[in-house]
């Protein structure tokens, strides 16, 4: 199953992926041994093999342990993965590492809008690009944004990133991320914006470092590039 | 809690045969009659959303080609057909069949009462139901076409009309839905009253059989959950109809307060769908292995703790929507572990199986095999549920693939189940149970076709409510996976025809039943087949727990719940007491 996921290009993508992994393994063995003993109870005791059915209540505390340990070590193993899951959850989420880059990412239907700072490194200058569908960053660079909406709700999901948020309109949510490898990959839209949501998808390009300086001057010129 | 005594319980009061046709079949005010017009309008409303989950998955594995009874799907098209497919299963079809229909039928039956507490306002309930579905599918041809937003009609794009192109049609899904809600509410009330004061003479709280209970429990968590939502509606309808913003952020209102009023409802509804599907399985499963319910109070403890977090998980829905970050750690972690109580009453059902004499009839095959395919959609909740790996799951295939695994086999198979059980006592006559077992074996095959290939399109990253994947690069991966699903498809929908077959024929043609064909405990068994108006012809008193199977100190591997103890050998002539009359 999980040799479905695509390609992971984000430094926290490995962490999710762990996440899934650890996941996957504990409630695959609970998985098959339920349905092993299901399937077992099925064939053994079958009416033409079982002539005087076994009389059990399970109130006694001896007899309700046969339940009540297993979800004991249930509840361990959901504390553990609350454990593992809060921390990746904290990293992705809840820390803002300093930024080597920023972008303003809007939805709005069926287009997104990326608007980068310019040279001057600063937003609401005469210098800000906007560009849609395309973002452009530099490999293993952090890179904030800011994402809002100028209608409905868009949702700015990057598989290969293993990142999702929410566009609401009214807010602007911030967050991060730091593309590992060079490549493109592609922004999909993950929440129902309207007839045209299917087709709301950009394209992430993550050059290396002497590329994003030549897309830098193709963008905003070699005068004003050198300043930056 | 006061049970009623014996000379309260109107025995045979209501044989009424002067009721004319009208009164008998339509508006009746008997809850058997009542609970079949909900079986009746959940499987109609049943094929409308069948047919619409026809049509989105043919779209989905061959994109813009022509549709076989139908013609092309268009892009608008797509989005309200999935927003009816939801709202019909959820709203129209799982709630009037396992709720409606067993819940009326059953609870006063097992209670050993007359009738439903309140058999009038038993009556309105439907009927307003009966409009509420009218008025759906009234949306359907207001032009413009009928509601586009999903069935969870997140705002903005439901409370401003050029979002989406749709006007009346979201107006009426809304009025519809808040129809629906109200219906419900009147049946809740009906349920909670009927389970708790018609219960007859030593039919305490812990001999209740458990689908009463489930029924119950559905029914407060209902009634505690739907307030914020009919509100919630009526705030969304003003917000498209009279140009508030509630939601809208534009004039100061928040999207994610829809959210809230949606969620806090929507997460106790899925229990409220699936509770009394268990309780349909522990009905079935002790009778068909002759064995006790494993830890009775254990698994009515544990449905009472998942009742109880139920109303304190909402927010996993919404961990990417752009709630506080922070709040995602505690609703992560109550989600988790919502496993435990669930994971009794699993375990309690599968040790319920060990040691059984087990006789795989219809009804046990689609009560097991719902637990077996409820496991899947157990396990994957964890997946979900935490925050970091929704991160990239939320939103995708692997969502629908889990929601359709935890309702389907309760709500559904739970439902089938049910009605291969109970057939005979709804309507006097057996079903085929070769035809039944065909039945489940196509379900069963095209069910798990479906939706394993649509967990690995989840993990492939493919969102869900896309109208065609091919645009994505990363997808086409995918692609032969949506093919499989409605091939898949195709097989569960024609999987359905042996039913309907069984269904009419029996009706007419089946074996006539007898009270009890399978040797079942509680009080439902104890009358005719169908049961008479005023259901009993005796007062009833109770004995015994519902799951008195099999014990070798009885001289019969049951004990129906009304068999009064076997007598001790008198001694000097001393009054035997009644125990359990407490």
């Amino acid at each position: 199953m999980l040799t479905w996921l695509p390609q992971n290009v984000s430094t926290f993508g490995g962490d999710v992926d762990h996440l899934f992994h650890i996941i996957y393994y504990i409630t695959g063995v609970w998985f098959v041994a339920a349905e092993l003993f299901l399937f077992y109870c099925l064939v053994r005791f079958h009416k033409s093999r079982q002539a005087q059915p076994l009389y059990a209540r399970g109130e006694s505390s001896s007899q309700a342990a046969w339940v009540l340990v297993p979800v004991l070590v249930v509840l361990m193993l959901d504390l553990g993965i609350d454990k593992i899951g809060g921390d990746v959850w904290h990293r992705i989420k809840l820390e803002l590492p300093p930024a080597g880059d920023q972008v303003h990412v809007t939805g709005k239907q069926f287009n997104w809008e990326f608007t980068y700072p310019g040279p001057d490194g600063k937003f609401g200058t005469a210098d800000d690009q906007t560009i849609e569908n395309e973002l452009h960053v530099p490999v293993g660079t952090v890179v904030r944004f800011e994402l809002s909406s100028k209608d409905v709700i868009h949702s700015f999901f990057v598989p290969a990133l293993r990142l999702k948020q929410d566009a609401m309109p009214g807010r602007t949510i911030k967050g991060w991320f730091e593309a590992t490898q060079p490549g493109t990959y592609e922004i999909a839209c993950a929440e129902l914006c309207g007839f045209g949501h299917y087709g709301m998808h950009g394209v992430l390009t993550v050059h290396t470092a002497a590329d994003y300086q030549r897309w830098v001057q193709s963008t905003w010129g070699a005068a004003k590039a050198a300043a930056k | 809690m006061a049970t009623a005594t014996p000379s309260e319980i109107r025995v045979g009061a209501h044989h009424e045969p002067h009721l004319g046709f009208l009164r008998s079949y339509v508006f009746s005010v008997d809850h058997k009659v009542i609970a079949k017009q909900y079986l009746g309008l959940s499987l109609f409303m049943a094929l409308l959303g069948g047919a619409a989950a026809y049509l989105i998955r043919w779209q989905l594995a061959w994109p813009e080609t022509y549709v076989p009874g139908w013609g092309y799907v268009e892009p608008q098209q797509y989005n309200a057909i999935i927003t009816m497919h939801g709202t019909i299963m959820i709203f129209f079809v799982a709630m009037p069949f396992v709720l409606g229909a067993f819940g009326n039928f059953l609870i006063p039956l097992m209670v050993g009462a007359d009738d439903m507490a309140f058999p009038r306002l038993n009556m309105m309930s439907f009927w307003t139901l009966f409009v509420g579905s009218a008025v759906l599918i009234a949306s359907f041809f207001v032009p413009a076409g009928p509601a586009a937003g999903g069935w969870t009609a997140y705002a903005p794009l439901s409370a401003r009309p050029i979002y989406t192109g749709v006007t009346w049609g979201q107006n009426l899904w809304l009025i519809a839905v808040a129809i629906e809600f109200a219906s419900f509410l009147m049946g809740g009330i009906n349920f909670l009253t009927t389970a708790l004061n018609m219960r007859v003479p030593g039919m305490t709280l812990w001999r209740l059989p458990m689908l009463v209970w489930t029924e119950l429990i559905a029914a407060v968590l209902f009634m505690l959950s739907v307030g914020p939502l009919i509100a919630g509606a009526f705030m969304l309808l003003l917000d498209r109809i009279a140009g508030t913003s509630f939601f809208v952020p534009d004039k100061g209102g928040d999207p994610l307060l829809w959210q809230h009023l949606f969620w806090f409802f929507g997460h106790p509804e899925v229990y409220v769908v699936g509770l009394p599907g268990f309780g349909i399985m522990m009905e079935i499963i002790p009778v068909f292995s002759r064995k006790p319910l494993y830890g009775y109070k254990t698994i009515v403890w544990g449905m009472i703790a998942a009742g109880v977090l139920s109303f304190v998980v909402w927010a996993h829905h919404m961990f990417v929507s752009g709630i506080d970050p922070r709040l995602a750690t505690p609703f992560s972690i109550t989600t988790i572990l919502i496993s435990v109580p669930f994971a009794i009453i699993v375990f309690s059902l599968l040790v319920t199986l060990w040691g059984g004499k087990i006789e795989l009839t219809s009804a046990m095959l689609f009560a097991v095999g719902g637990l077996a395919t409820f496991i899947i959609g157990g396990v994957t909740g964890i997946f979900l549920g935490s925050a970091g790996l929704d991160v990239y799951l939320h939103g995708t295939y692997f969502v629908v693939a889990h929601f359709h695994y935890t309702l389907m086999p309760l709500a559904i198979f739970g439902g089938f189940a049910g009605l291969y059980f109970w057939f005979p006592k709804m309507f006097g006559r057996m079903m085929n149970e070769t035809l039944g077992r065909i039945h489940f074996l196509a379900t069963f095959i095209c069910f798990n076709c479906v939706f394993i290939p649509l967990f690995l399109a989840g993990v492939a990253g493919n969102p869900r409510r896309i109208y065609e994947m091919s645009s994505y690069d990363f997808l086409k991966p995918a692609q032969p996976l949506h093919v499989i699903a409605t091939i898949a498809t195709l097989g569960l929908l024609a999987g359905q025809i042996p039913f309907i077959i069984n269904f009419f024929m029996s009706l007419v043609r089946g074996r006539k039943a007898e009270r009890n064909p399978w040797h079942a405990n509680t009080l439902e068994w104890c009358t005719d087949s169908p049961p008479p108006h005023g259901n009993f012809s005796q007062p009833m008193v109770v004995y015994r727990d519902p799951y008195e199977y099999g014990n070798p100190d009885a001289p019969k591997d049951w004990m129906a719940q009304n068999e009064p103890p076997a007598a001790p050998a008198p001694l000097g002539g001393g009054q035997i007491r009644r125990t359990g009359t407490r």
